[in-house]
């Protein structure tokens, strides 16, 4: 019998991933604000991480933490068995691509990507063999002797990419780096870089505010909220099983429904099912793509569907599919997502299985 | 553009030498200024250390001084003057620079920035030759000319500084929304050019009062204070002397104190005079 | 959008100063230059190149030239050597009292040039500040003679004034470097000397190059301080000048020194400015 079940574990995935880059409750203060509390991560190998979070959560600050731009407050930072938040910027194996791409622009593209390998070794050969091969990955071949100011936002960013990825770091850190770019190009961007990072084998940390972006690109996503970590997992796991109602709500839509659930029975305004909850105030999360709308004559053929009557009160039209507000009798609105027909309107019945509400804890405010 | 001010950046071990290079060069840049303070009162005279005999002598000696006193008047009125005629001409300069576009702008520029980087001997002299060949007697008029001929373009690289500032589409709304040119000036961009004209007429004002290179050769019956000063230094040294340098110091401090506050106040980091250095020497 | 009669107002009164007070003295310098004095002191029209013949043939005038492109040389090198490092410091290094450095290093701009020439005077005399200091703690018997009225005086005081003066442009430009460079620098493995010399050096060289012109040439036409400080030996070319156009009384000579310094500097600014644009990269 479906019923609702228990949230998701913990925030972090304790499955212990012992792998490149270990963060380890990294806090950071500037002045009186707290800007992360108690971070602890685990980056894994190979693996394609985005710390996802709103302005103000920390993700930058986590990032340059990382990469050794700021000192954290307290906490530590390993890779293997290498203790890193001792390390200057320049000694750490990370590299960065920033948000603004930050070429140097005396120099050409060819110097800009060749500078790593310069400052670390003037005098060696096959410097300008790892160039040409860097650039050729990133598809730059062509531009090498321009100056950064000649080429396109675009064209500045896969420089960038090219010129962090020749120094062959175990560690690529990148700060919101389509964020200046425009709608297409940034879906093509991510694309390319999903695929490079798959064709090079190096850990990528990935900062960005857009969810869709970090479900498409990400092997695991980290989301930050107010300094702390709300939940770590998987772009499936995150959304299918979120751990808290911001999770639910900051990826993807979602219906909130808070109830009370007594002697094994959910309560939610006029709506009940059978649940496992222990008994107290529960809050579910249901996706609007649960809901199935029928024509009032509709008799629902599961035992276990929650079936209620509503009005349709608004429609937004998204291409593929269409979002529906929908009002029922006690005053709940759900949204309803449905393929588009264009025909829905006026009184429906909705249905959605029980199983699908999923569980999550409150997220209450932080100051 | 983010600008990270990250406490890790440049930590090298160059800091303190350069904390020590620092501290040297503001002693350098401020001995001589120390020297002629403290010596103004001191009862000995000019040099001799260490110096002793605290006195007043000297200031009294000064206040006495009419000749002094008048050369004064004259260098505030030829400043006030120089101010006008500066700004005068200048805010006009500056908005042509702006926006306008007429042949020969190019060489208008060049031209009006000239005096601003060429050595005040040859915009004096040039001058000079004027007067001459058209007969006209030298005094503070021809001062004033010259004065007013050298800082014009300190008043234009000023204003159109701050021209450059003002956010276009304040302009373009004005106009969209019906107005003229005229009175988009008046209304919108007059009101948002207060404070670097201000601060042009302020820093016009002090390098008029100070002014010795032009004045030089324009001078006729009546001093300037600093041709009466150094009319005094070609006969002999006096403390008298270190007692009106001390005051004009004092009022050196205020006025760029005043500079640095107005500064404050039209943009975040106020950086004084870098922007004509860099006009004088760039043309643009 | 532009009436004729806005377009008129902005441009033709200064314009109109500008020709007036700048073109048409130029153009008179110009003239001068060609004339001759007659032995009653009286400027003659007749047309010829005696002035500059003389110029070329006579040591004193080319000699001087060059001993003030050398002093100038020196205190545009000496003003960076100290301007630089503390533009750096105060971009760099100073934190929250950056303002507070800048206005301590503008403060003595605004003191007038005559005042400073002064002081240095009263400290540099055989009777001055420095040389009783000097006796008094016994590090010297005899008061320095070259201290004043001297190559080294003049040197000294023009690089006192022109120091802050270097300090500007370099200073906005350090500032204009998006620290982020800085950082990915670093993040690519450069030390913070590295970066220094192959990133920040290279995009403050127009502030350099501003500031050294801006020193060079107004040293190169000073006549102050050679006049209070420089003694004989301390004579400089703008010193000739003023003397050709007071006791001397050679205004056409005098016109045509003052001519060639005119094309001097305008050549320098033109070489100055196709650096800058050679090396400033937005």
């Amino acid at each position: 019998m479906a019923t609702t079940t228990r949230p998701a574990e913990s925030p972090v995935t304790t499955s212990a991933i012992r792998g490149l880059l270990s963060v380890r409750n990294i806090a950071k203060t500037f002045g009186k604000n707290v800007v992360l509390r108690d971070i602890s991560l685990d980056v894994a190998e190979g693996e394609f991480l985005t710390v996802l979070g709103e302005s103000g959560s920390g993700k930058t600050t986590l990032l340059r933490i990382i990469a050794g731009f700021e000192s954290a407050t307290s906490g530590e930072l390993w890779m293997g068995a290498e203790r890193l938040d001792r390390l200057p910027p320049y000694k750490r194996p990370v590299n960065t691509v920033f948000q603004h791409y930050a070429l140097f622009p005396h120099l050409t593209v060819e110097e800009n990507v060749a500078y790593g390998l310069r400052v670390a070794q003037p005098l060696e050969n096959d410097i300008s063999a790892r160039v040409e091969q860097a650039l050729a990955r990133v598809k730059m071949t062509a531009h090498a002797k321009a100056k950064p100011s000649r080429i396109s936002g675009g064209q500045q960013q896969r420089v960038a990419l090219a010129r962090a990825l020749v120094k062959r770091p175990k560690l690529l850190l990148l700060d919101e780096p389509l964020s200046a770019l425009d709608a297409n190009l940034r879906r093509q961007m991510q694309v390319e870089l999903k695929s490079l990072q798959r064709e090079v084998g190096i850990s990528f940390v990935f900062v960005t505010h857009d969810q869709e972006e970090a479900m498409v690109m990400s092997d695991r996503i980290a989301l930050l909220r107010t300094g702390e970590l709300e939940q770590v997992a998987s772009p499936r796991e995150i959304y299918s099983r979120p751990a808290t109602a911001y999770t639910a709500q900051f990826i993807g839509h979602t219906n909130l429904l808070r109830g009370e659930v007594r002697n094994g029975i959910f309560r939610c305004n006029g709506l009940s099912w059978r649940t496992d909850l222990p008994d107290g105030s529960a809050l579910l999360s249901l996706r609007p793509e649960n809901i199935r709308l029928h024509t009032p004559a509709f008799k629902s053929s599961s035992d276990d569907a929650v079936v209620f009557r509503g009005k349709v009160k608004q429609k937004v039209f998204h291409g593929a599919t269409e979002l529906l507000q929908v009002e029922c009798a006690d005053g709940l609105t759900f949204s309803v997502r449905t393929a588009s027909q264009g025909e829905l309107h006026g009184e429906l019945e909705s249905e959605f299985q029980p199983s699908d509400a999923v569980s999550v804890r409150e997220s209450p405010e932080r100051l | 553009m983010e600008f990270f001010v990250s406490a890790s950046t440049q930590n090298d071990f160059k800091s303190s030498w350069l904390f020590v290079h620092a501290i040297a060069v503001f002693f350098f840049l401020y001995l001589p200024i120390a020297v002629l303070v403290v010596y103004s009162f001191n009862g000995t005279g000019v040099g001799g250390f260490p110096p002793r005999d605290l006195t007043l002598a000297w200031y009294h000696t000064l206040f006495a001084d009419s000749a002094i006193w008048e050369s004064v008047a004259n260098s505030l009125l030829v400043a006030a003057a120089a101010v006008v005629i500066a700004l005068g001409l200048g805010i006009p300069a500056a908005l042509a620079l702006h926006r306008a576009q007429f042949p020969g702008k190019a060489v208008f520029r060049r031209f009006v920035l000239l005096p601003l980087i060429l050595p005040g001997i040859i915009t004096g002299l040039s001058l000079l030759m004027l007067f001459a060949r058209a007969q006209i007697n030298l005094s503070l008029i021809t001062i004033v000319i010259g004065h007013g001929t050298a800082l014009i373009s300190v008043a234009t690289t000023e204003v159109f500084a701050g021209l450059q500032k003002l956010d276009r589409a304040q302009e373009e709304v004005s106009l969209d929304l019906g107005a003229n040119y005229w009175q988009t000036f008046w209304r919108v961009m007059l009101p948002n050019l207060k404070l670097p004209i201000i601060g042009a007429a302020l820093l016009i004002f002090t390098l008029s009062m100070d002014e010795i290179a032009v004045s030089f050769f324009l001078i006729g019956r009546d001093n300037t204070l600093p041709l009466e000063i150094w009319g005094r230094l070609r006969r002999g040294i006096t403390p008298e002397i270190n007692a009106i340098s001390t005051i004009i110091f004092m009022f050196s401090l205020v006025a760029i104190v005043l500079w640095y506050r107005l500064r404050a106040r039209i943009e975040g980091s106020p950086e004084i005079a870098s922007e004509l250095i860099e006009t004088a020497v760039q043309g643009d | 959008m532009f009436s004729r009669a806005y377009r008129a107002f902005v441009t033709v009164p200064p314009l109109l100063w500008v020709v007036v007070f700048l073109v048409v003295p130029y153009f008179l310098m110009f003239c001068y230059s060609f004339w001759s004095v007659s032995q009653s002191q009286v400027i003659v029209h007749s047309w010829n190149l005696d002035n500059y013949r003389e110029l070329l043939r006579v040591p004193v005038y080319w000699q001087t030239l060059l001993r003030s492109m050398w002093i100038a040389a020196r205190v545009t090198v000496f003003s960076l050597v100290l301007g630089y490092p503390l533009a750096y410091f105060l971009s760099f290094h100073a934190g929250e009292r950056k303002d507070l450095y800048y206005q301590l290093v503008i403060i003595p701009l605004w003191v007038s040039y005559l005042v400073r020439a002064y002081a240095w005077k009263t400290i540099l005399g055989s009777e001055g500040v420095l040389n009783t200091l000097l006796q008094y703690v016994h590090l010297t018997k005899h008061p320095l003679e070259f201290l004043l009225y001297s190559p080294f005086a003049v040197v000294l005081t023009l690089t006192h004034i022109y120091t802050p003066f270097t300090f500007l442009p370099v200073y906005a430009a350090l500032e204009q470097i998006p620290r982020n460079l800085v950082e990915a620098s670093h993040d690519l493995g450069a030390s913070p000397r590295q970066t220094f010399w192959r990133v920040i050096f290279p995009l403050s060289i127009p502030g350099v190059l501003a500031g050294a012109t801006f020193a060079f040439v107004l040293s190169l036409g000073d006549f102050l301080a050679p006049a209070l400080l420089g003694g004989p030996s301390g004579i400089m070319i703008s010193n000739i000048v003023v003397s050709l156009f007071g006791a001397a009384y050679n205004w056409p000579l005098g016109a045509a020194i003052s001519l060639g310094m005119l094309v001097l500097v305008v050549s320098l600014l033109f070489v100055s400015e196709r650096l800058e644009k050679k090396w400033s990269f937005s």
